[in-house]
């Protein structure tokens, strides 16, 4: 049996996927990047192996993706995470037609084509709005932990509307709201909702393609995906880990390279 | 104008600079040739002789003044009525690209910056300013001006960019104001259009201190359209594959037509390098060694990545064969008639590509994708430049739904590379190298 791996060097998180030659994932991990890409990555790898039972030495081939891919030295191959996130959709969801995709630092929206190819991407500009930092800064000036933010909007009763989307404006903005006893859970909803009209905004320019897949940590917010499926009009589905599509993706790069 | 200055220019021009020009060389002689790199042909040869160009142009204009009269131009005006006067002409946006590509953008701006200029505002215009207010070039001195010459067919910030310089410095501009084509030219728009040029005449007439010649205008015309027909003829070598020279090669020997039209050294340039081009053809050489994909490029150059991104997409076998930009020079020309002088004077100059509806653009670049046999398309998105930025996302999906050819939109700058995220461009283009080695 060969094995095969994919390594997501994210801005935020590093993550492992370990498949076998079938496709089946066997390990993964989610770890912090921290200061160091290439320990990170390693660590993630190691979590990754460690999970399903297997070194190394095991591993036919390693491919790297997300922003830190050029310092994953054992990595075979370096692919974007736009490639790598389309393949990791379309493994879980072979009838996935877009995948939004919220990362730390970077949001994007892919359309997928034939067998998991991109068709088109697009990603947000050089500005935290509309990512997952965006909502870490805030959680953190809000003191709620980040797990938290999704429960807190789903319950909230009414929304407070953010109208800055610059992340440093922003978390002055909430300062503020917070200061008028505005209640935390509808400060949340409204900034839920800034990040999902920028994001939303980015689908206009390649257009909607049924069935919506999200990824990413952002993912793991209920709160934001209740939203983006209202503002699109379109139901969507999250994989059980949204944080290893990308990683999973490169794994599956990374047994077609051996072949 | 005095006999001293033009004697002093003419001594510069027959003696000074070719001293120099040999000393410089004596001096780089003994530098270490760069190492040549495996995923490019053999360079250009020309490209000693268009430095040279350029140098003397930019050093030769330090002596202008009192010789002859300075004008600032923008790049789409209609130059062929000043070289009838002879005016020494500086186009701020072509000195603006040599500080982009000499990476002094980001300095310049600030220095426009301080004096109270928005960073929103166009970094040509900032670049500029910014030399204008901090004397800082890296071509050693520009001239002053004796008189602006705009025209708004590229944009309407180079109006009030003029308007500033016209303020500080108390000389006049001379505005070409040319109607928006929302659809096509109107007879109208032509008959206001040749009203101006011939309102401007006894105010060229003023600054230059001399007599407009007919004659001599025509005959510089002509010039001005043989060369630019001739940098049409250079493009299209690149309709070959493998294509003879690359995009990034063509921003660069895109400098004599754009700021040395209607002068014979531009044309003399132009019929080397296309002999050099139909020789490569012929021969079967290209610019780039293994040319698997051929692309093309919208809006201006990144000017202080021209390098970088020549070999990011060499490395790849992906060669730039068309852009839109360098283009825009060749495009238009057809229309100059010398049996008509103002009327064809005005449609060539109010037709260029910015001063046109989307539609226009999207066939135009409809047609460069079949003629030039385009895989994939980079749009740069320039955050100074509006006009050209604007719609490319409608382009894009219109180009890659009708023709079924990826295409990518990189956000970046022209020169001020405060602007540019590299990472974040790198990622975009990976991808879409990725797209396109898997169609």
């Amino acid at each position: 049996m060969s094995y095969f791996a994919g390594i997501d060097v994210g801005s935020l998180s590093s993550d492992a996927a370990v498949i076998d030659q079938d496709g089946r994932l066997k390990g993964w991990s989610v770890t912090e990047t921290g200061p160091h890409s290439t320990n990170a990555a390693e660590a993630a790898l190691d979590a990754a192996l460690t999970m399903a039972g297997l070194s190394r030495d095991e591993l036919a081939f390693v491919v790297a993706t997300g922003y830190g891919r050029a310092a994953v030295p054992l990595a075979g191959k370096k692919i974007t995470e736009i490639s790598c996130h389309a393949l990791g959709a379309y493994s879980l969801f072979p009838d996935v037609g877009t995948v939004i995709d919220i990362g730390g630092q970077d949001s994007k929206v892919i359309r997928l084509g034939e067998n998991g190819r991109v068709a088109d991407f697009v990603m947000n500009d050089k500005c935290a709005a509309g990512t997952g930092r965006f909502l870490e800064v805030m959680a953190a000036k809000l003191g709620v932990g980040l797990n938290d933010l999704g429960r807190l909007s789903l319950a909230a009763g009414g929304e407070v509307s953010i109208s800055s989307v610059c992340t440093v404006f922003a978390e002055s903005e909430v300062v503020s709201l917070v200061a008028k006893n505005h209640p935390i859970d509808q400060v949340i909803k409204g900034l839920h909702r800034s990040v999902v009209n920028r994001v939303a905004a980015m689908t206009g320019n390649i257009g909607i393609k049924p069935r919506v897949i999200m990824s990413g940590g952002v993912a793991k917010n209920a709160g934001v995906v209740a939203l983006m499926s209202e503002r699109l009009g379109v139901d969507i589905s999250v994989p059980e880990e949204p944080q290893i599509v990308g990683a999973l993706g490169a794994a599956l790069m990374a047994a077609r390279e051996a072949k | 104008m005095s006999l001293s200055a033009k004697a002093r220019m003419q001594f510069m021009k027959d003696l000074g600079f070719p001293a120099m020009l040999s000393l410089a060389k004596a001096t780089k002689g003994k530098r270490k040739p760069r190492k040549a790199n495996p995923d490019f042909g053999p360079p250009l040869k020309c490209a000693a002789r268009l430095k040279e160009i350029m140098t003397r142009h930019y050093y030769l204009s330090r002596f202008a003044p009192g010789a002859r009269p300075v004008a600032w131009v923008t790049s789409g005006a209609p130059v062929e009525l000043l070289r009838a006067f002879d005016f020494y002409t500086i186009y701020p946006e072509n000195h603006g690209a040599l500080c982009g590509a000499q990476k002094m953008g980001p300095e310049l701006c600030v220095a426009a910056e301080e004096e109270g200029y928005s960073p929103d505002l166009c970094s040509y215009a900032r670049v500029d300013l910014g030399h204008f207010f901090s004397g800082k070039t890296p071509a050693g001195k520009l001239p002053k001006p004796d008189l602006l010459f705009c025209s708004n067919n590229i944009c309407q910030t180079v109006v009030y960019w003029y308007k500033v310089l016209a303020h500080r410095l108390n000389i006049p501009l001379v505005l070409f104001d040319t109607p928006f084509n929302y659809g096509e030219i109107t007879e109208a728009n032509i008959a206001y259009m040749k009203d101006q040029i011939l309102e401007m005449i006894p105010v060229l007439e003023k600054a230059a201190g001399k007599a407009f010649n007919m004659e001599r205008f025509m005959r510089l015309a002509e010039l001005s359209k043989s060369t630019s027909q001739l940098w049409g003829q250079c493009l299209e070598t690149m309709q070959t594959r493998p294509a003879p020279m690359t995009i990034f090669d063509a921003f660069v020997h895109l400098a004599p037509v754009v700021s040395l039209r209607g002068l014979p050294v531009a044309q003399d340039y132009y019929e080397i390098l296309l002999a050099e081009l139909t020789d490569r053809v012929e021969r079967g050489i290209g610019a780039i060694t293994n040319e698997k994909k051929r692309l093309m490029w919208d809006n201006i150059a990144v000017w202080y990545k021209v390098r970088d991104f020549s070999e990011l997409f060499a490395a790849r076998g992906m060669n730039f064969v068309a852009a839109t930009y360098t283009n825009a020079w060749a495009e238009t020309i057809k229309h100059l008639d010398m049996s008509h002088p103002w009327e064809s004077l005005a449609k060539t100059y109010s037709l260029v590509i910015l001063n046109n509806n989307l539609e226009h653009r999207l066939g135009l670049m409809e047609k460069m994708v079949r003629e030039y046999a385009v895989d994939g398309l980079v749009v740069h998105s320039a955050r100074s430049c509006k006009p050209y930025s604007l719609g490319q996302y409608d382009l894009k999906r219109l180009l890659s739904h009708r023709l079924g050819i990826p295409a990518v939109v990189i956000e970046a700058d022209i020169t001020d590379y405060r602007f540019f995220s590299e990472e974040q461009a790198l990622t975009r283009l990976e991808a879409f190298f990725e797209a396109l080695e898997a169609a």
